[in-house]
């Protein structure tokens, strides 16, 4: 809300006689209001939009929200909560500083390598307000500076960054033991050894380090897992461990000696530590039911290709078949209808040429019916002169005339009615120019 | 407002900008540590013009781009902010006739550009797919700059951007992995950016926003009250705005020109192109200094041309341009049914307001009590040029924190839609001429509002009577005379009359109806009361008085209507 304003014309005295209730007259009403829209941009506008959804008065808001302040402030307090002392931690002596544990000193034993440097300095303060020699000292305990002694070498490490990096390296309390066949039977294979890989995963120089994930993960992500850390890049060392090298300049030699001792050391427990990482590897995806699911199914997409491409060749074989059969039944039916055309057509010839026999017979019979169209026993000249006029009607009539013909002559027995029919073709040949009128004189 | 279609990142991942999204220059802010800091692109720019453009299937965008309006016009697309979410027929091509010409494409508009490259046919783009592309290359600035993938955005927009148009803009946006968390006025922004000033007094006042761009000018009266701010009135201006002022500067260069080598550079596209780059350079140089050079090589036929303009030349050849905008900024006050003596403040943003001709105009129009907030007459201004992308950073640092339902919400028309008192609130005081009407609460306040004052009790104490009413203001003019008849009645209206005014014009506030009565009995001498008006959304007042640092009090309610 805007500032308190202040005005300097000053208030109108009180007339006499004015009196009301409680010292307040209501008297009239607002005028009617404008509905506008206000633009909802602002600190102002978000204040009232939290008053308005939350259906409070400004008194109310302004309690909530200093309330809601003031908590903030505490919990960022309250963010260090301190670890009971093991007593015989408070024993360690200073000069065995290489190996205490700097984070339990502190107390921060429960965030290690991921203690911010804040939190460090914060812890260290409180350590020292609680252990400092001259507390100590007040109690009636002199010289009792070991405790403290242990605290500031244990913030000297943990405040320098390359000697909190030495530290980090070869701090085993922050490892995860891989788990025992045992354990993994009861438990859950990808959450044990996904335990494992968070803690191994602080040595990575590159980040963010994949995850071992769950059952469910897809093989990409499985595939980038292990990629990633079968080509891990760890920044752990182990200068830590080193011996000590003598100081003086006395003897040179054997402080050479030492340096190169150190070195190897160095170099072989890196060495070590790379096995170690790539057996843990090895004993994960060795019971990785994800990468035996994945094979699985890649196999069966082989298969399954192998398998289309055999049952289509197959098909094409038995259609190239198919196709190859119903042209050769094709080419037999087709061969077979032919014949049976030849030989049909080959019967209607014959019989055909039959029935012309047939009726030439009938046509040489009908005038030998006839007697050759003698009177008494005709000559043999008579009957040369008929036969080859009816030769000649034969050989200027097609075998339907002369079967037409002869269907006109059978029957008949009566040598006038057999001349008369016979004249009768004649006549239809001659007139059809087909013979000429002395041609067939012998049947005119 | 921010109805996105997919799921936004999660408030704790947002890495919130504020961007500009504007017709001819774009910007983007950042806030470190509530101060908001405008971000410079690749190229060095803070104003990135908004201009894209395509060479053998390259994309440029800035001030790269902008230059290639004089080689590569047909494949660079240009003010294309303000034809988002329109239809063809809806659009003013003008400003593209230098670059890709805008086409109809199933009733939108699109453009034919060749943005793959070799030589294949121009391929057709959408104008929502040309802002989508253009916001992902503003965006991927931001990141690149801040090292961390910018995932949301507050953008603004000029007031009278349509819903179709806002919703074409959080299309666009999507589609370039942006989450708009919220669209801001332009004008609002701007006051925003000021008020967020840590020197800054969240006061009573009403304040005029003169955003003059490149292509349009858009004027808007914000009542601002107890840091809420509502728009009494909006006037938008096609025919003045900065690319009328580079017109005029092309048209007094050309005939220069013409007069030494007698050809027109106006008669050849590309001669045109340099005069129109050229030109707004030299009026950009003009803001900063008086004189500017203007210089083109090769600006047609051959002929360089190198010529020095001084900055009343330009006020000269501007003029027409200069009025525009008085009259513009005079008829929105007149819309908005006020008075200039009603003005307390003018926010000038937009790269046109560097012009210090401009702000110097309006110092005369307005009376000397009002602030003109520009850098030719404030030095304490900010940069025109930076104020809405400064207000709109400052609003996504704000919101950021917030899921994208809860802003909904807030931005919801039932929390935003609320009633303003239509008369000013205030208490009757003693002056030297009786009576006097001292506004508590002034009008066009959003209810609820609660206000406080500490008003001085008579020397000698006593018991003192509070009478609240409603009260207004009228305009009244005198003739100038030799002697001051009314003492000044606050301090909107300390208006002096020593120039050569014929009249003497200010505002006297009329003592309106009385709302309640209140009495606070036996204050010591020099004493001082304290006064709280609370008003409820329901119009019903609370009227709380009490002495300083005394007990008790009174305290009584007015029902509403």
């Amino acid at each position: 809300m805007a500032s308190v304003a202040t005005v300097m014309l000053p208030l109108p005295a009180l007339p006499s006689g004015w009196s009301a209730e409680k010292d307040f007259k209501a008297v009239g009403h607002l005028s009617e209001a404008v509905q506008r829209s206000i633009e909802p941009v602002g600190p102002h506008f978000l204040a009232h939009a939290r008053r308005a959804r939350h259906k409070r008065t400004f008194s109310e808001d302004d309690r909530i929200q200093a309330q809601e302040s003031a908590k903030n402030v505490e919990d960022g307090d309250e963010s260090d909560v301190s670890e009971p002392e093991d007593p015989m931690m408070l024993q360690s002596e200073a000069k065995d500083w290489k190996s205490q544990d700097h984070y339990k000193i502190l107390g921060l034993s429960k965030y290690r390598h991921k203690a911010t440097e804040d939190q460090i300095k914060k812890a260290h303060r409180k350590k020292v307000l609680k252990h400092h020699p001259d507390k100590k000292a007040a109690q009636g305990r002199v010289d009792d500076d070991q405790f403290f002694k242990c605290i500031q070498k244990a913030t000297d490490v943990l405040l320098d960054p390359i000697k909190r990096r030495q530290y980090d390296s070869v701090d085993e309390e922050a490892d995860v033991e891989p788990p025992t066949k045992k354990v993994l039977q009861k438990g859950d294979y990808y959450k044990l050894w996904s335990k494992v890989f968070k803690a191994e995963g602080r040595f990575s120089k590159t980040h963010p380090v994949p995850s071992f994930g769950s059952s469910d993960a897809t093989k990409e992500q499985v595939d980038e897992f292990y990629n990633f850390w079968y080509n891990f890049d760890s920044w752990r060392s182990f200068e830590y461990l080193d011996e000590d090298v003598p100081d003086d300049n006395e003897n040179r030699d054997q402080k050479r000696h030492m340096e190169r001792k150190n070195t190897n050391s160095r170099k072989k427990k890196k060495a070590e530590d790379n096995a170690r990482l790539r057996k843990l590897l090895d004993d994960a995806s060795a019971g990785d039911e994800r990468i035996k699911r994945f094979r699985q199914e890649a196999n069966a997409a082989k298969n399954k290709k192998r398998l289309d491409k055999e049952a289509a060749e197959k098909k094409a074989l038995e259609d190239a078949q198919a196709k190859k059969e119903a042209e050769a039944n094709a080419a037999a039916e087709a061969e077979a209808s032919a014949k049976a055309n030849r030989e049909s057509s080959k019967k209607a010839k014959e019989a055909a040429k039959n029935a012309l026999k047939k009726n030439k017979r009938v046509l040489k019979g009908s005038v030998k019916d006839a007697n050759y169209f003698a009177a008494g026993e005709p000559t043999a000249a008579q009957i040369d002169a008929v036969l080859n006029g009816v030769d000649a009607i034969q050989a200027k009539n097609d075998p339907d005339e002369i079967a037409a013909l002869a269907s006109k002559l059978n029957g008949l027995t009566v040598a006038d009615e057999i001349k008369s029919v016979w004249s009768g073709e004649a006549k239809r040949l001659v007139d059809a120019g087909k013979l000429k009128d002395g041609d067939v004189k012998a049947l005119a | 407002m921010s109805d996105n279609t997919k799921a936004g990142p999660e408030p704790s991942e947002r890495v919130a900008i504020g961007l500009t999204f504007g017709n001819s220059n774009s910007s983007i802010a950042y806030t470190v540590d509530d101060k908001a800091e405008v971000i410079a692109n690749e190229d060095g720019d803070r104003q990135i013009p908004t201009v894209l453009s395509y060479v053998d299937g390259d994309e440029y965008y800035g001030g790269q781009a902008k230059n290639f309006l004089v080689r590569n016009p047909d494949n660079t697309i240009a003010g294309f902010r303000d034809f988002l979410g329109q239809e063809f027929k809806a659009v003013d091509p003008t400003h593209c006739h230098a670059s890709a010409h805008p086409q109809e494409a199933d009733g939108s508009v699109s453009f034919a550009v060749k943005d793959k490259g070799g030589e294949e046919a121009a391929s057709t783009v959408p104008v929502g797919e040309a802002a989508t592309r253009y916001l992902r290359r503003l965006v991927g600035s931001a990141t690149d700059y801040l090292g961390k993938k910018v995932t949301s955005a507050v953008i603004t927009v000029p007031t009278n951007f349509s819903e179709k148009q806002r919703e074409a803009l959080i299309k666009a946006a999507n589609d370039a992995d942006i989450e708009i968390l919220q669209i801001v006025s332009d004008p609002v922004a701007a006051v925003l950016a000021y008020d967020a000033r840590p020197e800054a007094i969240i006061e009573d006042k009403i304040i005029v926003v003169a955003d003059l761009g490149g292509t349009r000018s858009d004027v808007a009266v914000v009542a601002s009250r107890g840091g809420m701010y509502t728009i009494l009135a909006t006037a938008h201006d096609y025919e003045f705005a900065g690319v009328h002022l580079d017109q005029a500067l092309m048209e007094h260069f050309a005939k220069e020109f013409q007069k030494k080598h007698s050809v027109d550079p106006r008669g050849n596209a590309r001669s045109l192109a340099k005069l129109r780059l050229e030109s707004e350079a030299a009026k950009r140089a003009l803001s900063l200094g008086a004189n500017a050079q203007f210089s083109v090589e090769s600006l047609a036929d051959g002929f360089d041309f190198s010529v020095t303009i001084n900055r009343i030349r330009f006020e000269m050849v501007g003029r027409k341009v200069f009025e525009g905008f008085n009259r513009l900024i005079e008829g929105v006050v007149k819309k908005a049914g006020l008075d200039v003596l009603d003005i307390d403040e003018v926010i000038m943003c937009g790269g046109t307001s560097h012009i210090p001709r401009i702000a110097n105009n309006f110092r005369g129009i307005f009376p000397e009590s009002t602030e003109i907030l520009a850098p030719a007459t404030s030095a304490t201004a900010i940069n025109p040029s930076e104020l809405t992308a400064r207000g709109a950073a400052l609003q996504a640092s704000l919101i950021q924190e917030y899921e994208a339902t809860d802003i909904e919400q807030s931005t919801h028309p039932a929390v935003t839609t609320v009633k303003h008192i239509s008369n000013a609130i205030g208490v009757i005081t003693v002056g030297p001429n009786g009576d006097e009407f001292t506004p508590v609460m002034p009008i066009e306040t959003a209810v609820p509002a609660r206000r406080t004052v500490r008003i001085a009790a008579p020397k000698e104490g006593g018991d003192v009577l509070i009478k609240v009413v409603e009260g207004g203001t009228h305009i009244k003019v005198t003739k100038a005379e030799p002697k001051e008849k009314a003492e000044d009645s606050d301090e909107d209206s300390d208006f002096d009359s020593d120039d050569e005014d014929e009249e003497k014009r200010e505002k006297i506030w009329k003592v309106g109806s009385l709302l309640a009565e209140a009495a606070i009995k036996g204050i010591k001498a020099g004493g001082q009361v304290e006064v709280t008006i609370n008003v409820l959304a329901d119009l019903s007042v609370t009227v709380t008085a009490r002495e300083v640092g005394g007990k008790g009090g009174v305290r009584g309610t007015l029902s509403g209507q």
